[in-house]
């Protein structure tokens, strides 16, 4: 690799060929702040149209600014990251992006995460000299997300995730000049577009100008009404995420303090979505097993590969742009909404709860959880069976509402039976996790022969489509991984056009899985964060004295006293599902 | 938005366009251009159509269609009127005939009148500064046009 050698603010630098000046000053210390630039590193995701101007800096010799995100060095390169030039040209920007911005800190969702904010710390900005016209939206709220475009900057970050990484294709950049703004087609609501409400678009957005719809009021007055059993459930990646929002080093397990603080916060029952994983799995790897054995059988109606439908997002994703596959994927609900069914019918029936009294929250590092426990064919009678679905962000939110001291809080265990969980119902939260926790399970019913070593290490990772054959006792069963749904199209184009050679495809909607979902903690683009949650979630499985579903015994007494088995009638009522073509008459109505 | 109905016909024929250029994602702003000179604009339900053909979303080439001024969503007139305002028509007074065809005709510039029959634009210099100000109905220029003689351009066109 060709070298170049430079001098940035006076030391000298040696970088390869084609690197930016914005990443050679990082390999020296040297921070230039930017913007609209954004990258997740080794995702194979950046955001660099070098839009906003913040990462000007003054390179000898050269009459204009140059933009370091998107200006590469050249040999003997002289630049200034902080010359008085630049100083006053990068405030001059901030300044004229904040005249277009409503000055709302104190109460906006973003206040304290915001990275223009951050940016109006930094450089020191105290008043705003450029008093304007300020371009105003009608504000977007749909099930899950909520556009309030007033506050865009046009970093075009949430257009980057939405089209190139999740090829969803909902929003663009639109019309010109003042009038230019993030929008879905035909500037429609964002409910009547392809929006998979994924939420990379909210997890990306520097801004408040895309954020959830926060469920966390109608939980505190559920909480607050003594005619109301409130059961709650936290999805597996909340625990290696949220002590984040409480200054602990990401990666930091907070599984104990969470459910303390749960307590405290008033739900009469803290249960655990992993034992909804088990479960998930139970019903989830019989169906595989059974598509394959009536497959090997010669069965020619068989649709392989099964695809997992645990991500709603996912979900969504197929429902709008494969519909002609809907019956390729697994007919399981997702965990949140096995849930929903077992608390309510299983659980408040054995104790003489009606299920109106009783109101199930869902604590999930995801948005499009809130449009999931919203859909129709989740309710009964008008009842949902999940009521509510909050962030991680949000539950952070709440724990700080209600005066706890989350760091101080001694670990606790989740209630029985619905908060005894696996390992395999835990690594769900990572790419590869479902399938391997479904393999677990896979294996031994298949073979009848007991796993000697649980993990399959083949199956994990972050590249952003892996595959990898397993030995099931001689037979070679072929496993596909895609996490981003723009990988995920990938895979089903060769479903849809007969190739694929795949038994099995697992298929997460978010970068590195629930970890990196729409409603965790802002990483701000360090994508070490991501890593370390998905090894902290590898950490947890192997602290679990049990590790594959089917051994987990309440789900064992579960399928005995109520379900009888998986793929049961019952368990087909409560615990599957039908998906819906949403390809057609996204926009223009009849 | 209510939807309409587009001609089948020229439906057939934007998709012929649309092969011409290998149904080509770069091609987008080739396409509408052929797209309006079929339809005349560029209304919601074509964009849908252009997008399925290229495999971009509709959101993209509505972004592209609302950023360049040339691209238009509302139907043109019958009788499209297009008033210069390069710099010799400008001086001549061209600004005072385009306001006063806005009044006789009650529309802004990029509206169309109610029954459909006109519609305005403003464009820079047709190569007929001689004529200025020049304003053109269709493919008719009309040379030295002053205020007073506007409702004589309109009148033509309203039987």
């Amino acid at each position: 690799m060709e070298m170049v050698k430079l001098t940035i603010d006076g030391k000298p630098v040696e970088v390869e060929k084609d690197t930016t000046i914005l990443k050679a000053a990082k390999t020296i210390g040297i921070d230039i702040p930017t913007l609209c630039y954004f990258q997740l590193k080794d995702m194979n995701i950046e955001n660099r149209p070098g839009g906003c101007r913040i990462c000007v800096v003054e390179v000898v010799g050269r009459r204009n600014l140059a933009p370091a995100c998107s200006t590469n060095v050249a040999k003997d390169m002289v630049i200034n990251t902080h010359s008085i030039r630049v100083l006053n040209a990068r405030r001059t920007v901030l300044e004229l992006i904040l005249s277009d911005h409503p000055a709302e800190c104190l109460t906006c969702a973003k206040s304290g995460s915001c990275e223009l904010q951050t940016m109006a710390q930094q450089l020191g900005v105290r008043e705003l000299p450029y008093q304007g016209e300020q371009s105003t939206y009608r504000k977007d709220t749909s099930p899950a997300i909520i556009r309030d475009v007033d506050k865009c900057i046009m970093c075009r970050r949430c257009e980057m995730m939405c089209n190139d990484v999740q090829t969803v294709g909902a929003l663009s950049a639109v019309n010109r000049g003042f009038m230019a703004v993030v929008a879905p087609a035909f500037e429609m609501n964002l409910e009547k577009s392809p929006c998979t409400y994924c939420g990379q678009c909210v997890s990306v957005c520097p801004t408040g100008a895309l954020t959830e719809v926060d469920h966390s009021r109608n939980v505190i007055n559920s909480l607050a009404d003594p005619t109301k059993t409130v059961v709650v459930q936290t999805a597996p990646a909340v625990r290696a995420a949220l002590g984040e929002e409480f200054g602990l080093a990401p990666g930091t397990l907070v599984t104990g303090k969470m459910v303390a603080a749960l307590r405290r916060l008033g739900f009469n029952y803290v249960f655990d979505t992993d034992f909804a994983a088990d479960l998930t799995i139970m019903e989830e790897g019989s169906e595989l097993l059974d598509r394959l054995t009536r497959y090997l059988k010669g069965d020619q109606n068989v649709k392989l590969p099964i695809l997992t439908s645990c991500c709603p997002g996912w979900v969504n994703f197929f429902e709008h742009n494969f519909p002609d596959l809907m019956d390729v994927p697994s007919t399981a609900k997702s965990p949140q909404q096995m849930f929903g069914p077992i608390a309510k019918e299983y659980f408040g029936k054995k104790l003489g709860i009606d299920r109106k009294n009783m109101i199930v929250v869902s604590i999930m590092p995801c948005l499009a959880k809130k449009y999931e426990c919203q859909r129709d064919e989740f309710k009964v009678n008008g009842d949902p069976d999940v009521n509510f679905s909050l962030s991680t962000r949000e539950l952070a939110q709440l724990i700080k509402l209600a005066n706890i001291d989350f760091n101080s809080l001694p670990d606790e265990d989740f209630d029985n039976p619905l908060g005894e969980s696996t390992g395999a119902g835990v690594i769900f939260a990572n790419t590869g996790g479902v399938i391997e926790a479904a393999c677990r399970t896979a294996y031994e019913l298949y073979t009848g022969k007991k796993l000697e070593k649980v993990e399959f290490n083949e199956l994990r990772g972050l590249e952003s489509i892996r595959h990898a054959t397993l030995d099931f006792n001689g037979l070679p069963i072929k496993i596909g991984i895609a996490h981003g749904l723009g990988n995920a199209r990938k895979l089903l184009e060769d479903v849809r056009a007969g190739k694929s050679q795949f038994h099995a495809i697992e298929i997460m909607a978010c970068p590195g899985g629930c970890i990196g979902g729409g409603g965790q903690p802002f990483h701000h683009g360090d994508s070490e964060i991501i890593k370390k949650r998905a090894a902290a979630i590898y950490r947890e499985d192997v602290g679990k004295p049990i590790r594959k579903s089917h051994e987990n015994p309440f789900i064992i007494e579960l399928y005995k006293e109520f379900l009888g088995k998986p793929l049961s009638e019952k368990s087909h009522h409560l615990l599957h599902t039908h998906y819906f073509d949403k390809s057609q008459g996204t926009f223009v109505e009849e | 938005m209510a939807k309409i109905k587009l001609s089948e016909k020229k439906i057939a024929e934007l998709k012929e366009v649309c092969k011409s250029f290998n149904n080509e994602k770069g091609e987008l702003i080739n396409v509408l251009h052929k797209a309006q000179s079929i339809f005349g604009y560029l209304p919601a339900e074509l964009q849908e159509v252009i997008a399925k053909e290229l495999n971009v979303s509709v959101a993209h080439v509505y972004g592209v269609v609302t950023f360049y001024s040339f691209f238009t969503m509302l139907p043109k007139g019958e009788h499209p009127i297009s008033i210069c305002l390069g710099t010799a028509c400008y001086v001549r007074g061209a600004e005072k005939v385009l306001e006063e065809f806005k009044r006789v005709l009650k529309i802004q510039v990029g509206e169309t009148t109610p029954d459909g029959k006109f519609s305005l634009s403003c464009l820079r210099c047709v190569g007929a500064c001689g004529l200025a100000p020049v304003v053109l109905v269709g493919e008719k220029v009309y040379g030295r046009v002053s205020p007073d003689g506007v409702k004589d351009i309109v009148a033509e066109y309203n039987n």
